[in-house]
């Protein structure tokens, strides 16, 4: 296979060690704080809208690729990302049309496959 | 020694003591392997992505919008929620938790009809996710117009 040859086997190792120490982050969070879930999303969210607001990161994706851009801290870094871009093209319009522009793929995504599956399975049953 | 029903702060010590330690540390560990492992599935798709000649911002879409539809089937199927008990954070704080926030209180709502029942409690967590997150950024590229 030519793809396998292409694969920079470095980058993935880093991938997994940082995505897997930002998944640790959020497990001592759940267990030592009993934060819920979705308060732990909200704070992920957050806190990478801060860090790529900063410019922060940037660094942290250039280290560890999709280790860094798939945790939801990625998905808030990119929001970010995306304002200041559309700020820097188009004013203080881009703030508002810049952060949803680069996540509407993952929005939409969401939304579609998530209507579709849910629409798909069958509401379960709880066993007692 | 005393009564630990005494006072609500001996009875919180005393149920401390009794309640059994969550294993933080073999918790940690799953949320490590599980979390890094789906980390490593995005990152074999974007260097697909990039084979095939898109730039890292399409990839990264692509990398998000098929983890996305996989969490969403395999929440759909019942299989997310059980590696889910067992990853903890580890398929939470990647995007594939994101996913599974929308689907999971989408199918649980479905007796209320495909349009409130579904299509509304699909945002009761992915929701907030978006407010906060959304807004936030506004505000960053607010700043970053005033101030930079």
């Amino acid at each position: 296979m030519e793809f396998f040859q292409t694969i920079d086997w470095s980058l993935m190792l880093r991938c997994f060690i940082v995505g897997g120490l930002i998944c640790v982050i959020g497990q001592i969070l759940i267990d030592k704080t009993k934060l819920t879930s979705a308060r732990i999303l909200v704070l992920f969210v957050t806190l990478g809208v801060i860090l790529g607001g900063l410019g922060l990161y940037q660094y942290v994706i250039d280290f560890a690729g999709c280790g860094a851009t798939v945790p939801l801290t990625g998905f808030g870094a990119n929001l970010a990302k995306g304002a200041i871009t559309e700020v820097q093209n188009s004013g203080l319009l881009g703030a508002f049309v810049g952060g949803v522009k680069v996540a509407a793929g993952g929005i939409a995504a969401a939304i579609f496959f998530g209507y579709l599956a849910s629409i798909m399975a069958k509401p379960k049953i709880k066993k007692q | 020694m005393d009564n630990p029903m005494d006072t609500p702060k001996t009875y919180s010590d005393y149920v401390d003591k009794k309640s059994p330690n969550s294993p933080i540390f073999t918790n940690c560990l799953k949320a490590f392997l599980i979390g890094g492992f789906i980390c490593s599935i995005g990152q074999l798709i974007f260097f697909f992505c990039k084979s095939k000649g898109l730039d890292t911002s399409a990839s990264n879409t692509v990398v998000s919008i098929i983890l996305i539809g996989i969490a969403a089937l395999l929440t759909g199927l019942n299989i997310f929620n059980k590696i889910g008990k067992v990853a903890g954070a580890g398929s939470l704080v990647p995007i594939t938790g994101f996913a599974n926030s929308i689907v999971s209180p989408a199918i649980e709502y479905k007796s209320e009809g495909y349009i409130m029942g579904v299509g509304g409690k699909m945002f009761t967590v992915a929701g907030p996710v978006l407010v906060f997150g959304i807004s936030a950024s506004v505000i960053v590229g607010m700043i970053y117009c005033f101030f930079v």
